[in-house]
């Protein structure tokens, strides 16, 4: 069964910026993918729960307190932010004005 | 030239003033010629003598390591080979780095890899494709495929890398060096750029399995940075070297598997060393690794689709638009899998196929104390093999993907080498969780009674 995946739709949703072009390519190779990962639906499962973490960890906690060694100096946490302004990170606008 | 010598020779070496750590360090800057043929590093480190000569007394003695681009690095570039963090300098060490420098190593450079560690050929890599050393018209398979071929070139003595699904044990195949692929959470992953978190495992790529166990004591551990690493405890593995093999029960998988007849008798004989050294070998009968193919896409490509959201351009490096095709066929796929409505039907799916596989190695190891199996099933592929699919790494690493969605810990060595082509292939040895120590025996008493490493050969003339 072919597999039609709404490609600008999803592209959207992950914020990834696609031409026309890319999104011929990228439709093509989601089939091509999906075909493979659909050979899955012939595994019997029932009663089968799913494992999400492989070493049997659960609800790993920490102590609520500030480690300094990992604190980094305003300088430092901006060091590599493409632009600041007055020792904030300056971020896409997201809101309209009006 | 003291570049072709393995770590364990090195540090014997330097210990005993038979040679001085500027000597190595001159040599290795030679062997960095073949750099603008190979592409092998995308960045050295500018203070490697004087980081080196500060810890000539320190376990790891001042001796460089290559280390994989997606470990963050304080004050070195680290991109994970994609332009978006092109200018990205960390603030701050991953936990692997920062435990190999307390141990006294120090950082050489950062290797190629294929972008976010998205392939198994290096092809991805925004910054130019690996060519591999032993033949440079294949490729030396990935994503971790600038630090084997880093190591299989003599331009490092040891390196760092990390595996989701192959991606420690399939360049090393490919270039025909060893590579150790630790149990999910021995080792943290605090600091390294994210790809899979469920299966992500940092690693040693060396030329001996003595040298992977080296470097594997100093990374091995519980990371309280890292809440999926764990406490159970850790060995010395070197304990394991030159242990005897006598008595131990090997199971043999994957061997019918098809597309593997051409390099399945070149295999195969092989396997005769272990009975000769009194351990029992016999054909196993384990899941189909073809369905690992589908848990390991489904899976990667959800957790890529998360992992990479943080990627914004804002706090550190440049915005979406710079990502390569790779990372955004699997950022794409990923949410669409994890979208309403198809989240049952591929995550929830893959992730019940993955109990599956779980289940079916536990009885497995009831009956065999480790399970061997092709790395990759076959040779390096030629240049520009990966172009054009967007399953390539998938289906070169089947063999390896059950291991790996599972958590189980594996380690590769050369096991045959093809004097035409100078390609060696690769065996896969896979040991029980947190029983790292034993596949390293047996790893270890494959390469020393057999003739397919060059580096122990070279020992031996």
């Amino acid at each position: 069964m072919k597999t039609q995946v709404p490609v600008s739709h999803i592209a959207q949703l992950a914020n990834i910026p696609i031409t026309k072009d890319e999104e011929l390519k990228l439709e093509a190779a989601f089939e091509e993918t999906l075909a493979v990962v659909e050979k899955l639906q012939s595994v019997n499962v029932s009663g089968v729960e799913p494992t999400f973490q492989v070493t049997g960890l659960e609800n790993v906690t920490r102590e609520d307190i500030i480690d300094e060694q990992r604190m980094f100096t305003q300088e430092q946490a901006l060091a590599n932010a493409r632009a600041q302004h007055d020792g904030f990170f300056v971020v896409p606008q997201v809101i309209s004005q009006d | 030239m003291l570049n072709t010598l393995t770590l364990a020779q090195v540090l014997a070496k330097l210990k005993n003033k038979e040679i001085s750590q500027q000597e190595l360090l001159a040599d290795l800057e030679k062997s960095s010629v073949q750099n603008e043929k190979l592409n092998v590093f995308l960045t050295m480190n500018e203070h490697m003598a004087k980081d080196s000569s500060a810890l000539a007394e320190s376990k790891l003695m001042g001796v460089p390591l290559a280390i994989k681009d997606n470990f963050c690095t304080s004050g070195i570039r680290t991109t994970a080979s994609s332009t978006v963090l092109n200018t990205f300098i960390p603030q701050y060490d991953s936990t692997v780095t920062k435990r190999l420098k307390a141990a006294g190593g120090v950082i050489q450079g950062k290797t190629n890899m294929d972008a976010w560690a998205h392939g198994s050929s290096t092809e991805t890599s925004q910054y130019g494709r690996t060519l591999n050393p032993r033949n440079p018209d294949h490729l030396p398979g990935g994503s971790s495929g600038g630090s084997a071929a880093a190591v299989a070139a003599d331009m490092a003595i040891a390196a760092i890398g990390s595996e989701t699904a192959g991606s420690i044990r399939q360049p090393s195949a490919w270039c025909g060096t060893v590579g150790l692929k630790p149990t999910y959470g021995r080792v943290s992953r605090y600091g390294v750029i994210a790809m899979a978190s469920s299966t992500d495992s940092p690693g040693p790529i060396t030329k001996t399995v003595e040298d992977a166990a080296i470097l594997f004591n100093h990374i091995a551990g519980h990371d309280p940075y890292d809440g999926t690493s764990s406490t159970s405890p850790v060995e010395d593995y070197t304990a394991a070297l030159g242990q005897p093999i006598k008595g131990l029960k090997i199971g043999v998988v994957y061997m019918d598997i098809p597309g593997l007849a051409d390099v399945k008798s070149l295999f195969e004989p092989q396997l005769k060393v272990f009975e000769e050294l009194g351990a029992h070998v016999e054909y196993a009968q384990a899941m189909d690794p073809n369905h690992s193919i589908g848990v390991y896409t489904v899976v990667q490509r959800a957790e890529v689709s998360s992992n990479l959201g943080r990627f914004t351009g804002v706090r550190y490096g440049d915005d979406r638009s710079h990502f390569g095709d790779e990372a955004k066929r699997r950022i794409m796929l990923g949410t669409y899998t994890l979208s309403k409505g198809y989240s049952d039907k591929y995550y929830l799916m893959a992730q019940k196929v993955r109990t599956l596989f779980l289940q079916d190695f536990t009885e497995l190891f009831k009956k065999y104390d480790v399970l061997i199996s092709l790395t990759s099933p076959g040779f390096a592929k030629k240049i520009g093999a990966s172009e054009g699919s967007a399953m390539f790494g998938e289906l070169e690493d089947m063999l390896v993907e059950p291991s790996s969605i599972t958590g189980l810990p594996g380690i590769n060595v050369p096991c045959y080498h093809d004097p035409k082509t100078n390609l060696s292939l690769g065996m896969n040895i896979m040991a029980p969780m947190w029983h790292e120590s034993l596949m390293i025996k047996v790893a270890d008493a494959f390469e020393k009674h057999t003739q397919w490493n060059p580096w122990r050969n070279a020992e031996k003339q």
